[in-house]
């Protein structure tokens, strides 16, 4: 590997998880970074930033998924918090550098746009470092800066901007948009989120795993299995001990069940939005369909208490998977019909066909993720490229389109369903009989692990201290990902096409705030 | 007007008010008090959030903690579950008898987990079918009866939260939904949380649970008009 200089490199971790580790001096960091062999499907996860004691407190770890079924990471140690940024080199890196700006008060030099990110300035002041532990400790003390102001507005005759937020009419997460116009289209959008930040990863600080569980599964409620097995795998990777076989496959299914019912939600969401009502109604209640048979199964209508580091809190036998396997079935059937009903009826279409392109490239600059970036035209799916849980024991059909424009992602989450459906039906015969749970005691040292959940690659950074608590655990959640990706969808598209867009995105709020 | 036919030929979905025995899996249950054996050992580090404690030689449960870790659930821990879904606890007289028939909602994310708005979406769907309550969600606060909460108040949307309640006529009333929004449930500690709505603006009607269920927030909601005292008996002022 030609990397800069001073870079070396090197292994770490436990077998299951090959990470190639390159080492380097935060001056030689955008060099290395400039020169890494190149790789398409190469994926920017996110940057994990840990403060440790003197003299090199700075500690950064720059994470990529290899389409190899590999992880690539480029740690740098820095005696002071001067790094220089690498976003002009991996765009899909600004928004984490933003962050981590925000919360450890670190300078990227060469970034364009820093301050009023996660913190926002009329709560928090730019001098709160809450994430530091050592230095600087929990501080948030600092004075609430100035009342916030939009970084730019569209200078041209008639321009103006249009903020929208975070309280919506309806139903809504709270977010702001602020979208910058001369008239009918949209020529810049801004997103601000994090008026929902509630400090998860500090909220997780020196407690066991079992207990921040609680929290993983509740950074997005509605995707709680992906959160709860993202965090669980990474500890029992770091214990040396996979969950049991049973507890595996269960786990996989329970994954499926769950991606079936939140494509069944974004896909009312995607219908609701252009206007039709009768086919949205009938999805949501087939989401609710789903929701009640989660508790009947598995007790809970979002299966929290579920998915638990060392396997899984329960067993339902092999009755209930057998119900689970034909309700999935008749509750995807009837999804599938509306769906195909749907692409007959040009009232539909018109709205989606040809609205929020996104090509190929733009979304590999972008660092797109899940059903999005498949939309896209990659063949992205870390159940494939990255197996977990049971996953190389039924590898799933990806489902890519090309176009990248609205209905290739309708197109995209429409035939996911099909592709879960399938998983549950073959998962229901392979599921070994066995203990669902095995001990896991993790000792010190970090591990990490990406899952793919329904919305995309997620991944969970957890470092556990000489009692087995954590220390620190950074999560990079796919919805930050896209999110950072919607202004380019949005671009020259009319107002009226803005909810749309937005809906074919499947964004979750709570996801990217954390 | 094909999608009109659609509908017309679907089957109705909507729960019947009538029917007592409603179909598994519109409630998680809850857990409840229950008596232990007669120099039984119960170990109350079962629940992570302190909601069981040992009173008597019973399990008392403080509901207004737990979180639906789904822990005491289990056969093993002893804690008996009930499957009901009338959850809601009133602090306040309901709104006057003029408000019976039509009430409007505004609903606010003070920072949730994207649960319990995924709960209130399904109430206002076809499953449940909240307008024919007489109950609507409106988008214009000066409109708004009622104010929804849910999540645990976050630095960011506490002002939101103020500026709504304070845009709202009077008479009015506020109905917190989801632990999060009663006390900050699992998320009280962070840094960025107020913690519980009512740190903001009052709450007269508060439903516990993790997310609570379409049917608990709907109970929270006929309390509000007053419809839901009759049937549980509890009259709280
Ligand atoms: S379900 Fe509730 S009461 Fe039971 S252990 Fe969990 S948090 Fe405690
Ligand atoms: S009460 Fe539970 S489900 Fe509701 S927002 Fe809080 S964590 Fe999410």
């Amino acid at each position: 590997m030609s990397a800069g200089g001073g870079a070396r490199t090197g292994r770490e971790g436990p077998e299951r998880f090959p990470a190639r580790i390159i080492y380097t001096a935060a001056a030689d960091l955008p060099a290395v970074v400039e020169q890494l062999p190149s790789a398409p499907g190469r994926l920017f996860l996110g940057l994990v930033v840990e403060e440790q004691e003197p003299p090199t407190p700075w500690h950064l770890q720059y994470w990529w998924a290899e389409p190899d079924s590999s992880w690539l990471v480029v740690d740098v140690a820095a005696q002071d918090p001067s790094i220089p940024s690498i976003s002009a080199v991996e765009f899909a890196a600004d928004w984490p550098e933003r962050e981590a700006e925000d919360l450890f008060g670190i300078a990227f030099a060469g970034h364009p746009q820093l301050g009023d990110f996660v913190l926002h300035d009329e709560d928090f002041g730019e001098s709160a470092v809450p994430m530091r532990q050592v230095a600087g400790g929990h501080g948030t003390t600092a004075a609430a800066g100035d009342a916030y102001r939009p970084p730019r507005i569209v200078e041209a005759p008639g321009g103006f901007l249009m903020p929208v937020g975070p309280v919506f009419s309806g139903i809504q997460e709270s977010v702001r948009f602020l979208l910058e116009t001369v008239g009918e289209e949209i020529m810049h959008a801004q997103v601000r989120l994090f008026y929902k930040y509630r400090g998860v990863e500090k909220l997780m600080e020196g407690h066991a795993p079992d207990r921040a569980l609680l929290l993983a599964e509740r950074v997005n409620g509605t995707q709680a299995t992906a959160h709860a097995l993202a965090f669980a795998t990474a500890v029992e990777r770091m214990a040396g001990a996979p969950a049991p076989m049973r507890a595996q496959m269960l786990r996989t299914l329970l994954a499926e069940w769950e991606r079936i019912r939140s494509h069944v939600g974004t896909l009312a969401g995607i219908v609701e939005s252009t206007g039709l009502s009768v086919p949205a109604n009938h999805l949501i209640a087939a989401e609710e369909r789903l929701l009640q048979q989660s508790a009947e199964h598995w007790g809970h209508r979002y299966l929290f208490g579920l998915v638990a580091p060392g396997g899984l809190t329960g067993d339902p036998g092999p009755a209930a998977l057998g119900a689970m396997a034909a309700e999935a079935e008749r509750v995807v059937s009837d999804v599938l019909r509306v769906c195909d009903r749907l692409t007959f009826d040009n009232s539909f279409l018109d709205r989606l066909e040809m609205v929020g392109v996104v090509p190929p490239a733009r979304a590999a600059t972008l660092g797109l993720v899940g059903p999005v970036r498949r939309a896209s035209g990659a063949e992205m799916d870390f159940r494939r490229s990255h197996p977990y849980a049971g996953y190389d024991q039924v590898p799933p059909a990806v489902a890519v389109e090309v176009e990248g424009d609205g209905y290739a992602r309708f197109r995209v989450f429409r035939r996911e369903l099909e592709a879960s459906l399938h998983l549950i039906q073959q998962l229901v015969h392979k599921i070994p009989a066995g203990p669902v749970t095995a001990p896991c005691s993790p000792g010190a040292g970090w591990a990490a692990a990406t899952v793919e959940a329904p919305s995309g690659a997620l991944t969970y950074w957890v470092r556990l201290d000489d009692h087995g608590r954590i220390r620190r655990c950074h999560i990079m959640p796919p919805s930050l990902a896209n999110w950072h990706g919607l202004p380019d969808a949005v671009r020259d598209y009319a107002f009226q096409d803005f909810p749309i867009i937005l809906a074919t995105y499947g964004l979750s709020v709570a996801d990217a705030d954390r | 007007m094909p999608w009109f036919w659609e509908g017309m030929k679907s089957p109705i979905r909507t729960l019947s008010r009538r029917r007592p025995d409603q179909p598994p899996g519109v409630t998680p249950g809850r857990p409840v008090a229950t008596a232990l054996p007669p120099g039984a050992t119960w170990n109350p580090g079962i629940c992570p959030v302190e909601a069981l404690q040992e009173d008597s030689g019973a399990i008392a449960v403080e509901f207004d903690r737990c979180v639906h870790c789904m822990r005491c659930q289990q056969p093993e821990a002893g804690v008996a579950w009930a499957y009901d879904y009338q959850w809601a606890r009133q602090h306040t007289p309901p709104l006057p008898r003029a408000f019976q028939h039509s009430i409007h909602v505004r609903i606010i994310d003070a920072g949730d987990c994207g649960a319990c708005l995924s709960e209130v979406r399904q109430l206002t769907g076809p499953v449940y079918s909240l307008h024919r309550f007489g109950i609507y969600v409106t988008p214009t606060p000066r409109e708004a009866d009622v104010l929804l909460a849910v999540g645990p108040v976050t630095a960011g949307m506490k002002a939101a939260l103020r500026e709504a309640y304070q845009a709202m006529p009077t008479p009015k009333r506020v109905v917190a939904v989801g632990v999060c929004a009663l006390n900050g449930g699992i998320f009280a500690d962070g840094f960025a949380v107020e913690g519980g709505a009512a740190r903001v603006v009052p709450v007269d009607v508060a439903v516990g649970g993790c997310p609570p269920p379409p049917l608990a927030i709907l109970d929270a909601l006929q309390r509000v008009i007053g419809r839901g005292l009759a049937r549980s008996g509890e009259v709280r002022a």
